[in-house]
């Protein structure tokens, strides 16, 4: 068993759910028992969607266990057929039907059904959400994808984009984002799947010269497998940040054998004079630590380090399945990689790095209120609030510039900071109150260490900022306890500070 | 109208016989786990853990996860592949993560096992679990367990479960006094503490307590009301206990609220004169407060989809003190015998429906075309975009809504999503 407070991914089934939300014309029943269907809200509320999931679920109850909860599956989905009248259909088990192995597929497959029945074997104990979304779209892709049509003569380069989904952090104007940006560089969009494609689309794969892989995690398996058996490369560059933008841009049109140099002469973004403009200064060495999925973790270390000039002290991820890359990218900032999914272990993590600014996901978000450090959203899981109405691309030029003002919002403004590195004890504009453009103040870090501290040190200690503060006790406390200081005066605070500088 | 229209309604027999619509089919409600949500946040010392898969987990955070928190009070010991290979590893590793938790939060006074639908099937036996922790960790913490599954608990049968667990636990007192069950407002138990003690009704205690310490005694001088029509399970044991239930409408709105109260004061021989006197001003209050609304709410159709076993008490006042017309209450369960005074007072012609099958009851309500449908948050939007305006049901279980003083507010609540619609220019 894992003690899980909060939870980066969810079961296997919401993956599967995420395409099929994401798609048209596909149908989704689920052996799952009542309550299951909490789900929906993920898609109605948190995505804010019109519409109910296409999901029908056999939602069973104790009383049914002692029954024919086949029987109940069989009949779910005659009529979730009959009703909604799909091109194909996914069939599968949540985390408890697994348990009760009533053979989803098998049941499905006996019905007859004049369309595609796609069973999905989603281990409800061993895997996750993301695994669950790419195993899901590449059953799709496998069972529906035609053999690829030879290209013909003089049409424009084609490509399809593949990985967006439903609730996907930003998926939405990632796309939109990349889209416009490969229609400038006069390559075709093809297909982009799931999101917005339906089961006949899916077929018609085939037709394009190669893949845009926006969202490895999701749409991986897939893309390798269009590659293994239809012969289309599939893009690496995921094209978050300015430097990245600008390599998948050279790598897209080496794919599509046109010339990159015009977008790339044409088009850049306003974050790059933002970050080189003198009100960014202070910006530099900020400690930062980035965590989330796999793919935003790597390219918001990137952004972090080369376009805003912040110090990466802690960098990791919950998707495993990418720990080498991740200890790659930590190795050349000296830091190790935090791969897991253990939210203590994160948490932990970052107590010991005492950052400035915490990049991460909603869960993080927690952690930074308990600790009082500043916390900007990177990466899913999110919340509400991280599906807006405005448009927000984490993609491309424009997500560059959405990056920058997410970023640099949650820490203090460059003037206050100087003054109160300069006055600490004004009534209004406190050391231990959060940045006065944010309004309320977080909580003060829980004192961490043994180590007595001299009334008069302590003091001291207090009129260091607080954003900084709790690295500075750490610092001196493990000074003092390398040197068998029993008392932490004044002075061992000024002769740690000068010891460890950064 | 209140007494008066309440002895003269009583007679008539309202929907009490009227037959009920089951139906099976895909269930669109939440399971008993839910209940965590409102009750962590009620009793301030208890810890809830889940014992379940990821699915359980990423329920609780999607509902609850909104919130920041510095240190939240439930977590779920998610079940693994080897937990699932042989149970007695499954009971070491759960002894494991108590641990770990109680480490980490040495403030917990009460911990919670809370079963879940893997937890049920794979028979993993958490009363067992309970009491082992209990010898391990008394007297610091007490350890008790429930079930919040789907397949057994439907949305707030969750809190009905707790509260059951909590029973068993009350000392035995002969005392005569009054127990209000049901969690409430804060707010809300201090109003009705202060009616109480102003009726010389007494002594009074509430379950479940805002701290484990401070958990009521029982026994046969005990009468309880209920606050929730949804504690069927616990008015069960609570009268195994000795305990006797006063039979009344619930506290929801004007008319409901001095019935309730009214129920306790004839059980301690309050005169009525003396029950005019205390009950009045408060009464006059909610009439007031609830006359706001009427306007916008009289004469519109109404439409609940089964969610918290709150529909029948809520159609009632609706229907009574708004003038609103219930097409069909839906109910994921219906207690006859808890609900025969709601059941009395409901217009004849409403429809009853307990069960469901969700795309025929959208079928039925499409075909109605409701001024308000009433439903749960996977239903809410899309109904709207369809045209319809909606309340969703799972706020009238977070906000404070019984009592006189609240009579306004719970009438605005559905006032308000007409009023929006008719704001709105866009």
């Amino acid at each position: 068993m894992q003690l899980a407070i909060w939870t980066y991914e969810g079961p296997p089934h919401i993956g599967a759910m995420r395409v099929a939300t994401a798609m048209e014309g596909l149908h989704y029943v689920l052996h799952a028992p009542q309550g299951d269907t909490y789900a929906d809200l993920l898609f109605t509320m948190i995505e804010r969607r019109g519409t109910r999931p296409p999901v029908t679920y056999t939602t069973f109850q104790a009383r049914d266990l002692g029954g024919d909860t086949a029987e109940l599956f069989r009949t779910a989905a005659r009529e979730a057929f009959e009703r909604f009248r799909p091109q194909a259909m996914i069939v599968g088990a949540s985390c408890t039907a697994e348990l009760i192995q009533d053979d989803p597929g098998g049941l499905a497959r006996a019905l007859g059904l004049p369309i595609p029945v796609i069973p999905l074997e989603l281990p409800s104990y061993q895997k996750k959400e993301n695994w669950g979304a790419a195993e899901t779209f590449y059953r799709l892709v496998r069972g529906l994808a035609a053999p690829p049509a030879p290209r013909p003569e003089g049409r424009a380069p084609s490509c399809n984009i593949l990985g967006p989904t439903a609730l996907g952090f930003r998926h939405r104007d990632d796309v939109r984002e990349i889209a416009g940006l490969l229609g400038r560089m006069g390559i075709a969009v093809n297909v982009t799947a799931p999101l917005g494609a339906t089961p006949a689309d899916l077929a018609r794969l085939g037709r394009a010269d190669f893949n845009v892989v926006l969202y490895p995690e999701i749409a991986g398996t897939a893309a390798a497998w269009l590659a293994r058996t239809h012969g289309q490369a599939a893009t690496k560059t995921i094209p978050i940040g300015i430097n990245a933008t600008r390599e998948f841009i050279a790598e897209v049109a080496a794919l599509a054998g046109i010339d990159p140099a015009p977008v790339l002469a044409a088009e850049t973004s306003r974050a790059a004079w933002y970050s080189r403009s003198v009100d960014s200064n202070y910006l530099t060495g900020k400690r930062v630590f980035v965590f989330g999925d796999a793919t935003h973790a790597l390219a918001a270390a990137r952004v972090a380090t080369e376009e805003l000039g912040f110090a990466l002290v802690g960098l990791g991820s919950y998707s495993r399945e990418f720990g080498r890359e991740l200890r790659e990218a930590a190795k050349p900032h000296g830091i190790e990689a935090t791969v897991t999914d253990d939210y203590l272990a994160v948490e932990a993590a970052i107590q010991a790095a005492q950052p400035e600014l915490i990049l991460g996901t909603q869960m993080e978000r927690h952690t930074a209120k308990r600790l009082g450090i500043p916390c900007a959203v990177i990466s899913a899981p999110v919340h509400v609030q991280d599906y807006p109405a405005r448009y927000s691309p984490q993609m491309g030029f424009e997500g560059a510039n959405v990056l920058f003002d997410t970023w640099v919002h949650p820490l203090m403004m460059g003037l206050e900071e100087h003054l109160l590195g300069m006055f600490r004890e004004d009534f209004e504009f406190r050391a231990d109150s959060a940045p006065s453009h944010l309004g309320a103040g977080p909580v003060e870090p829980a004192a961490p260490g043994s180590a007595r501290w001299a009334a008069e040190a302590e003091r001291e200690l207090g009129r260091i900022p607080f954003f900084v503060r709790g690295k500075a006790r750490r610092n001196t406390e493990r000074y003092a306890t390398e040197r068998g200081i029993g008392t932490i005066t004044l002075e061992t605070l000024y002769d740690a500070k000068a010891h460890l500088s950064r | 109208m209140s007494g008066a229209a309440l002895a003269q309604a009583s007679p008539v027999p309202g929907c009490a016989e009227a037959p009920v619509l089951r139906e099976r089919g895909q269930r669109e409600v939440f399971c008993g786990l839910t209940g965590i949500i409102w009750l962590h946040r009620k009793i301030q010392d208890a810890f809830f853990l889940i014992v379940g898969s990821r699915t359980c987990a990423h329920l609780m955070q999607s509902a609850a996860g909104v919130m920041i928190f510095a240190e939240p009070r439930f977590a779920t010991a998610i079940i693994e592949e080897r937990d699932l290979a042989g149970l007695a590893d499954a009971n070491e590793e759960l002894d494991r993560v108590v641990n770990q938790l109680l480490a980490r939060r040495p403030d917990i006074r009460l911990l919670f096992l809370v079963g879940s639908c893997p937890s049920e099937v794979i028979k993993l036996d958490l009363s067992r679990a309970a009491s082992r922790l209990n010898a391990t960790h008394a007297p610091g913490v007490r350890v008790l367990n429930y079930s919040g599954s789907g397949i057994e608990t439907t949305f707030t049968q969750g809190e009905d479960a707790c509260l059951a667990a909590l029973v068993p636990e009350m000392r035995a007192d002969p005392a005569p006094g009054l127990l209000v069950v049901g969690a409430l407002a804060e707010v809300v138990e201090d109003q009705m503490r202060r009616l109480f003690a102003a009726l010389g009704i007494g002594p009074v205690a509430f379950l479940p307590p805002r701290r484990a310490a401070e958990l009521p005694g029982i026994g046969p001088g005990v009468r309880f009301l209920l606050a929730q029509p949804f504690l069927a399970e616990t008015a069960r044991l609570l009268e195994a206990r000795g305990a006797r239930r006063l039979a009344a409408p619930f506290p929801l709105g004007a008319e409901g609220t001095t019935a309730w109260l009214r129920a306790a004061a004839e059980a301690w021989g309050v005169p009525a004169t003396r029950f005019r006197e205390v009950t009045a001003i408060g009464e006059q209050r909610a009439r007031t407060a609830i006359a706001r609304h009427r306007g916008p709410l009289a004469g519109r159709r109404i439409f609940f989809f089964p969610d918290s076993q709150l529909e029948i008490p809520l159609a009632r006042f609706l229907s009574r003190e708004l003038g609103m017309r219930p097409v069909e209450i839906g109910t994921p369960y219906l207690h006859r015998q808890h609900l025969a005074e709601e059941l009395a007072l409901l217009p004849a012609d409403a429809v009853l429906s307990e069960g469901q099958h969700v795309d025929r009851q959208l079928d039925r309500c499409r075909a109605a075309r409701p001024d308000l449908v009433v439903c749960g948050l996977g239903l809410a939007n899309p109904l709207e975009a369809e045209g319809f305006a909606t309340k969703w049901s799972i706020e009238l279980v977070f906000t404070p809504i019984q009592g006189y003083d609240q009579a306004g507010d719970l009438a605005e609540l559905f006032a308000r999503p007409l009023h929006r619609r008719a704001t709105l220019m866009v």
